[in-house]
Parts: C-alpha cells; structure tokens; sequence
C-alpha cells in the first residue's frame, strides 16, 4: 500500500517537474538570452529569502513543539546526568541565540540589498575592527564552554575506586549482551576469549582456576541498585560495539581485545521513573500509537501489539552487523533489597558449569 | 615565480597538431577536458548514491514493508519486496563512500580545481597534463570498481564508510565483509592514488605557473581554499591508504594490526595483539582533514560567487585566507573527536574537545565575512548566488551543533545517534553540495559555451533548499531522542515508537527534494546543446578565466598570456565608470591599490 503510495507521489512529481519544465521554456521563448538574473528575479528572489528565514523559523518551532519534549536533556537517571543535561542547555540557548540573528541578517540583507540596475554597491573590503570583534567573541563563548565542558568530562569520565563502586562487566557479542556481576567478593574473575568452552557452557571465557571467578554471576538483564555508584568493565569478543545508557548519559566502545570502562550512579529506580508525570505522558503517546497500529494490523490479521512499559535500555550504538538493530539489554534500577533479592536467586559461575 | 608562466608558451601545447576523438575526449591531456570528465563522472554516482538514500529513506518510514522499489532494484536482498537487513547496512556503506569520496572529493575538488586553477592564476595548462590525465583514469577505475562491488554475491561492503575492524575484516560477522569489502578497498586504495596524484598537481601549478602579477595576495580566494585543499589531502590522505593497506594484510595475510582476541562464530581466531583503535586513529587522521576537503572548495567557491554577485569585494580577503589557513592546520589534530568514546585515554579526549571548538572560530570569522559581503551589495540572485547564500545557512545551522559534538561530555549521549547524522549533513553533506551546484551554475559557460537556464536553476534551489532543511532539521530531535544511526528499523524499541512519524515526515522531504534533482539533470544535459550561447564575461567578473575565448583552446589564451595588476575583488570601486574591473587592466594613474 505504501509502495503504491509512494510510486504514485513519485509520478506526480515527475509530472509537476515536466510540466513546469515546459512552462518555464514556453516562458523562455519570449526574452531570449536572459539567463543572467533580471531585477525581476532579484525582487523575486529577495522576497523568497524571507519566506525562506520564515521557513526556517516555523520548521524550528514546530520541531520544538512537536517532537521537543527531548528526553535526553531531561529525566537523567545518573548522577552526572544533570551536569550533563546543564550544559547540554547552555549550548543550546547559544546556538539558538546565533542561529535565529545569524540567519536573520543573512537573508534580511539578501532581501534587503536586491540588485537594482543603477545601484552601486558600497566599496568595503576591510575594517579591522569589526573582524576584532567576530573574533574575540566566539573565543569568549568558546572559552567558556571548553572549560565548563572539560570539567563535566573529567569529573565524568574519573573513577573514584575509594567509594566501593560495584563492579559489572558488560560483555558484547554478535548480537546480544552479557552482564556479569563479581559475586560476593564484588571482583571479577580473570577472562579471556580463548578460555572460552561452549561445551562446558563458560560462554564468557572465565578463567576456572582463578578463585575469583567461581563466585561470578552471569545475567541476561542488568540490575542496579540505586543510588550505588556502579563501575562497568567493558568487553567484546567478536566485532565493536558500543554499550549506550541513554537514561544514564552513558556510552563507552566494547572493544574485543581490551578493556574499558564508565562509571555512573543511578539515581532514579525504573518504578520510580515509570510514575515521574513526563514519562508517564510519553508512554501513553506511545500507546496511543501503538493501539492505533494494532487495530491495522489486526484487520490484517496479525497479533495486535503488546502495550508498552517504560524501562531502561542498554542499546547497541556502533554498527556490529546484521542484527545490529535489535542488540539490546533491559536495565531494572531497583532497591539495595530487590536487588539483593534478585542476585540471590542467580547462578554463581562455578555452579554453572556443565561437565 | 610568476614569469614561469610566459615560457609555458602555448606552442608546446600545440593546438595546432591533430586531435583525434580519442585524444580530445577520452584521454585528454587538457585541464578543461578533465574538469568535465571528473564533473560528469561524479554525476552520475551521485545519482547511484541519491537513489541509495532515497531507498534507505524509505525503509525507515516504512519499514519491513513491501516496496515495489525496493523489489526491482535490490533484487534477491529485498524477497517479496521487503528490504534485508544485510543490505540496509551496504546501503549506508556505499551512499556514504560514494558521497564523501566519489561526489564532493574527487567531483568537487576533480572539478574544479582541474578547471580553475589554471584558467584563474593564468597559466597555460596543469603543472603536468599527463599525470592529470591518470589521475582521472585512476578515479574512474576506482569509480567502476566500486560500482561493481555493488553486484558481489555476499553482498557490498556493509561495515559503514568507516569500515572499522574487526567488522570489516571478518567475512564471518557480515556477508559483506568478504568480497564486497575486498573490492572497496582496492577502490579506495586507487582513489587514493587519484586523488594524491591530482592534490600534487594543483600544489606545483598553484606554485610555478602563475602568471606575471599574480602574487599570492592577488589569488582568488577560490584557488586559496583549492590550493590548500590540496595541501591537507597530500598530509592526511597517504595515512588512510596505509590503514587500508594494512586492513589488507589482516585481511587477507594473516597479521593481526588491528585484531586481538577474537571468537566468532564457535571458534578462536588467532590474531592477538592488535588494536581497532589503532584504526580509528589512523582512518579520522584522514577521516576528519576529509571533512574539510570536502567543505574548503564549496567555500571557496561560494567566496567568489558572492563577491562577484553581490558586486563588492569579498570582505576581509585576508581574514578569509588567515581562517582557510587556520582551519586547515587545526583540522589535522582534532581527529580523536570521533573518538571520545572508543575507549581511549579520557585525557586525550579532553585535549581533542579543546582543538575541536577552536575551529569554530576561524568558521565564525568565515560566516561573518560573508553575511557582511551581502551588507550594502547590490545582490545579483543567479542561481548560483541563491546557492552560496544557502551554503552559509546550512554552514550555519550544521556547524553550530558542532559545538555540542566536539565537546566530549555531550558528546557521550549523542554520539552515533542521528543527532550527527543531521549535523554532518547539513555541515558538510548539504553545504558542500550547494558550493558544488553554486560552482555549476556559475562556470557552466565556462565549461560548456552555454548558459544553464535559469529559471530552472531558481526552481532547483528553492526545492533543494527547503527539503534539505526538513530532512536534516527534525532529524536532531530524534538524535536527542537518543535514536542510534544505521539502525535498519526502530520497530524492536516501543521506546521509539512515538518517533516514527518523524522519520515518515523526513522521508517525504527526502522523496520530494530528491526528485527535484531531475530538474537540475535535464538542465543540466539539455543546456549543453540547446542552452543559451554564452558571452564571454556573463556574470561580469573579475577573474581571469573570463577573458580566455568562450570556444575552449588548448593554452587557454590564443596570443599571450594576460598580465595581472590588482586583487580579484575590485567590484564597485571608486573612480571607476563600470561596478568591476578585472584583474588584467592596469591601474589607473593615481590609482591605489587596496590595502586589502
């Protein structure tokens, strides 16, 4: 249907354009060698440029009143995420701010300063002093904001070991994820992809004699408890990916062959996030769609689709193949005694071994 | 230096021996020549790569969806129509190879650098017209190349135009990693070649055959941003090529330069001790350097077109030149910003964010010099005017989210989501198109005698101008919405689910915009036989190239080669009867030239 759809716009265009093509060259006949602009086309032309700053304004608001709620610059869930939401605003009042006066001036004065026959520009190449000025303040503005973006990344991307971060490792492969937790001794057991043994079901390549490993946990969700700083080891064991937190203003490459890191707080538990009034409205409005796309699919036939219920995601964010679009992990932020509950149900390492 | 140029006589071009139809228009020796082999060479994969994106376009609207499209050119990677996910990736691979390397590096620079530089300094002909001939052979080998690796069995290269191992050098974690991703790198290992033989080309011209006068404080701004262009391929581009190599040799030698630790698909691999970070360093030296010898022509370009078009001198000639300088240097070293987040060293992250936004001020100097050319002008809108005003607002608009890219703390949540996709675009895809079409538009007569129609041209722009806005604009709003890019359909994430009428929104812009290209296609073919005639300075402007004969000469000038007195920018000067005065009349008695 779309298909049909979308040829049917595709001939409409092709015939709109030739059949403008053809008014246009019976339009030609008329004033032959004309291609260089007229005073007609510049009017025409300087009064388009305003519609076109018009334009721009209208698609940047409806941009912002549609699809502006920008979850991403508020309702962080970590404990560096406001900093980052802070300046994430900061920067765009200033790009707001240049944008709407940078493009105002650029297409005013193109509406404004129209070529007219007769009319002669003014001759001026240089003054020293305006360029002073368009340098010295983006260096201020820029100075500014390097330093306050430096701070936020140091402060970020610095880990704290004295504050007993719980240790996770995230583990990619082609095309899921692994969380494995250190056990009651919160340290992970050496590993390496060469140590792997399917057989023996150690899929992370644990090393067995390490006394550290037997008390490992291998976990197909992720589970924090709130409110404890968590420090994530990274690794892959096949292609890179990217482990990306978007709730937690979190990303960090998995690279085979080594291994990262990124640490965060969580703040927020998913209940907790689940009932805050912003994302309730959100997941309505996904509802609502969702409600409305079941009943197409259901006249087709198909199952109708599931309602949906707000949860943290760990996505796949560095192109890792095939099925890269569907590589993802659900996150449960929860209370130190859900979650105490939840590890004690999991099998340690040395438990599920196979022999 | 510049007397060079009386010695390169136009006899020992010759064109008074025979030319056969072979040597004329196949393999030319002649800069013109080439100029239009690169231009239209790189047209048609432009439309190859458009067509990719109109598809790729389409799968995100309606996605898993039967497409008729879809089914009569993807073939066997769509079965009843619906888009592969294998081929969704190859897709995005080869839109944005062809895009970045065939269409805006080698159709832009190829282009115009071939047609101006000589014609612009006053010199008879390239430095060496024999290697500029194999520099255009190699990149239509590589072009070819690259065209057939669409047809592999395992399907194209599909790893991104990145290509990061080990996703590309495995063929067992994607299809596409086998043949297809052989036959990219040997394509880019040609292009390469291509691309370094013309960038020394354009650097020996630029320095030995100027004319009599043209100092290098006379060049047009055109042949700065070229020159220097140049200049940043020759450093950044042999490193990519040493990056390809080496992927080769892991590839297909057994070495492990970027692979360590692997285990795929059941078994071990052996390769230990490499790194992919060590790629990602090596593939952004040039990667980002890339970006800027994409946008320096379309700048330089727009430079003159505005200048000429708004009849006044370009403002702060030298500022211009002191920013194309500034930004050629600092793009060499703020290539870790693509790397915040690869696992390297936190510290080098902070000392990239650092580099990055310093480049925005050598932008911010360029902005404002044009939007203070356009003040008090008396604005010609040609088309190709129409095109350089709306290459500073998509610089503008794309470059400003920069600011929130480059700064590493940002960068976490944002990068790879379409929050980039949108700002490269717009900064380099869309900016460097429009420089590319402002280019066309105002040499076309002097690359084909003929003028481009107008009124189609204006048609073209205002289409192209407000589609490209409603793709690329709302697509910020998904990046923020933390949508990751090269996603081959967001219907696994309900999260997303309320983002899905975006993407029908954008696709539609995308359709309509795209099919307006056709436009320019017949404008483009037509005038070259039946448009208008051109006179020989129709845009009345200063630059040399306006005063070789319309009909196009091997030497370029039939008697000697004109002499040059002033800058390129004297349009409505003071004490003259006519608002330009090209650069070969001397100056009048009492006459200053400008301090500029």
């Amino acid at each position: 249907m779309t298909a049909l759809l979308t040829i049917i716009v595709l001939v409409f265009i092709l015939v709109a354009i030739w059949q403008m093509v053809k008014i246009f060259d019976l339009a030609q006949a008329k004033n032959e060698n004309s291609q260089v602009a007229t005073d007609k086309d510049n009017a025409m032309n300087g009064y388009l440029m305003m519609g076109f700053l018009a334009f721009i304004y209208i698609i940047t608001i409806v941009s912002f009143v549609k699809w502006g709620d920008l979850p991403l610059v508020s309702n962080s869930a970590s404990e560096h995420g406001p900093t980052i939401d802070n300046l994430m605003i900061i920067s765009m009042i200033i790009i707001f701010f240049v944008q709407t006066v940078t493009q105002f001036l650029l297409h005013y004065f193109a509406y404004k300063y129209k070529g007219e026959k007769g009319k002669k520009a003014l001759f001026f190449a240089d003054n020293n002093k305006l360029e002073a000025i368009w340098t010295i303040i983006p260096v201020i503005v820029l100075a500014g904001l390097i330093i306050y973006g430096l701070n936020t990344w140091i402060n970020i991307m610095g880990v704290d070991e004295s504050d007993d971060p719980l240790i996770v490792e995230l583990y990619a492969q082609q095309f899921n994820w692994k969380a494995r937790y250190g056990g009651t001794d919160n340290t992970l057991g050496k590993a390496n992809v060469r140590l792997i043994d399917i057989d023996r079901a150690n899929i992370l390549g644990l090393d067995e004699s390490d006394p550290n490993a037997q008390d490992d946990i291998i976990t197909t969700e992720l589970h924090l408890p709130v409110g404890r700083p968590v420090l994530f080891k990274m690794r892959s064991q096949d292609v890179l990916h990217s482990a990306y937190m978007p709730h937690f203003r979190a990303q960090m490459n998995c690279v085979p062959g080594m291994i990262t890191q990124f640490g965060f707080t969580p703040t927020v538990t998913t209940a907790d996030m689940r009932q805050t009034p912003q994302m309730q409205e959100k997941i309505q409005n996904i509802n609502n769609i969702r409600v409305e796309k079941s009943k197409k699919l259901m006249a087709e036939g198909e199952d109708a689709l599931e309602r949906y219920e707000f949860d943290y995601l760990l996505l796949c964010n560095k192109i890792c193949g095939k099925s890269h679009y569907n590589m993802q992990m659900k996150i449960v932020v929860e209370t130190q005694e859900e979650y105490d509950a939840w590890i004690a149900e999991q099998k340690e390492f040395k438990n599920s071994l196979v022999n | 230096m510049s007397a060079h140029a009386d010695t390169n006589a136009h006899d020992d071009h010759g064109h008074h021996h025979k030319e056969t139809f072979v040597t004329k228009y196949i393999f030319s020796q002649d800069h013109k020549m080439i100029a239009k082999q690169y231009l239209i060479t790189a047209t048609i994969l432009g439309v190859v790569a458009v067509i990719i994106s109109m598809m790729m376009r389409m799968q995100l609207a309606w996605p898993e969806e039967p497409n008729v499209i879809f089914e009569a050119l993807l073939g066997k990677w769509a079965p009843d129509g619906v888009m592969d996910a294998d081929i969704y990736l190859a897709l995005v691979t080869i839109h944005g190879t062809l895009m970045v390397f065939f269409v805006l590096t080698g159709g832009l620079s190829g282009t115009f650098s071939n047609l101006l530089i000589p014609l612009q300094i006053g010199a008879r002909d390239m430095a060496s017209g024999f290697l500029n001939m194999i520099s255009y052979w190699l990149f239509f080998t590589s072009s070819v190349i690259m065209i057939i690796s669409l047809f592999v069995e395992a399907g194209p290269a599909a790893a991104g135009w990145t290509i990061y191992p080990p996703l590309s050098a495995l063929p067992m974690a994607q299809g596409g990693s086998g043949m297809g991703m052989t036959l990219w790198l040997v394509s880019m290992a040609i292009f390469i070649a291509s691309s370094l033989l013309g960038s020394l080309n354009y650097i020996v011209t630029v320095i030995n055959l100027r004319t009599k006068g043209m100092s290098m404080t006379r060049l047009p701004l055109t042949i700065w941003a070229f020159f220097v262009t140049a200049i940043i391929g020759v450093i950044s581009f042999p490193v990519l090529l040493s990056a390809a190599l080496l992927l080769i040799m892991d590839r297909s030698f057994g070495t492990s330069f970027f692979l360590s630790d692997i285990f795929i698909q059941g078994e071990v691999l052996h390769y230990q001790g490499g790194s992919p970070v060590l790629f990602e360093h090596l593939f952004w030296f040039l990667g980002h350097p890339e970006v800027y010898i994409v946008l320096l022509p379309a700048l330089g370009i727009t430079s003159e077109v505005i200048a000429t078009n708004s009849r006044k001198p370009i403002f702060g000639y030298r500022a211009m030149i002191a920013s194309i300088l500034a930004i050629a240097f600092l793009s060499t070293i703020v290539w870790g910003h693509h790397m915040f987040i690869s696992g390297m060293n936190p510290f080098l992250g902070s000392v990239f964010t650092f580099t990055t936004l310093l480049i925005a001020i050598p932008s911010a100097v360029k902005a404002f010099n044009y939007i203070t050319t356009l003040w008090k002008g008396n604005l010609q809108m040609n088309p190709a005017m129409l095109f350089s005003i709306g290459l500073v607002s998509t610089f503008i608009t794309g470059g400003l989210t920069g600011i929130i890219l480059g700064d590493s703390a940002l960068d976490i949540n944002v990068h790879d989501t379409y929050f980039v996709v949108a700002h490269f675009h717009l900064v380099m895809g869309i900016s460097a198109l429009y420089g590319m079409f402002a280019g066309i538009y105002h040499w076309y007569p002097k690359m084909f005698g003929r003028m481009l129609n107008k009124n189609l041209g204006y048609v073209h722009f205002w289409v192209t101008a407000i589609t490209a806005y409603g793709v690329f604009f709302p697509m910020h709003f998904i990046g923020m919405a933390g949508l990751p890019r090269r996603y081959y359909t967001n219907s696994n994430f309900p999260l997303f689910d309320d983002l899905a009428n975006v993407n029908v929104v954008i696709t539609i812009f995308a359709i309509i915009g795209g099919a307006f290209q056709l436009v320019f296609l017949w404008n483009f073919f037509r005038s070259m036989f039946y448009g208008n005639k051109a006179e020989q300075n129709p845009w009345k402007s200063n630059t040399l190239e306006w005063t070789t004969p319309v009909k196009h000469i091997h030497g370029n000038w039939p008697g000697e080669i004109p002499h040059v007195y002033r800058w390129p920018y004297d349009y409505s000067k003071p004490g003259h009867d006519v608002d330009f005065v090209p650069q070969n009349i001397p100056l009048k008695d009492g006459e200053e030239e400008l301090q500029h």
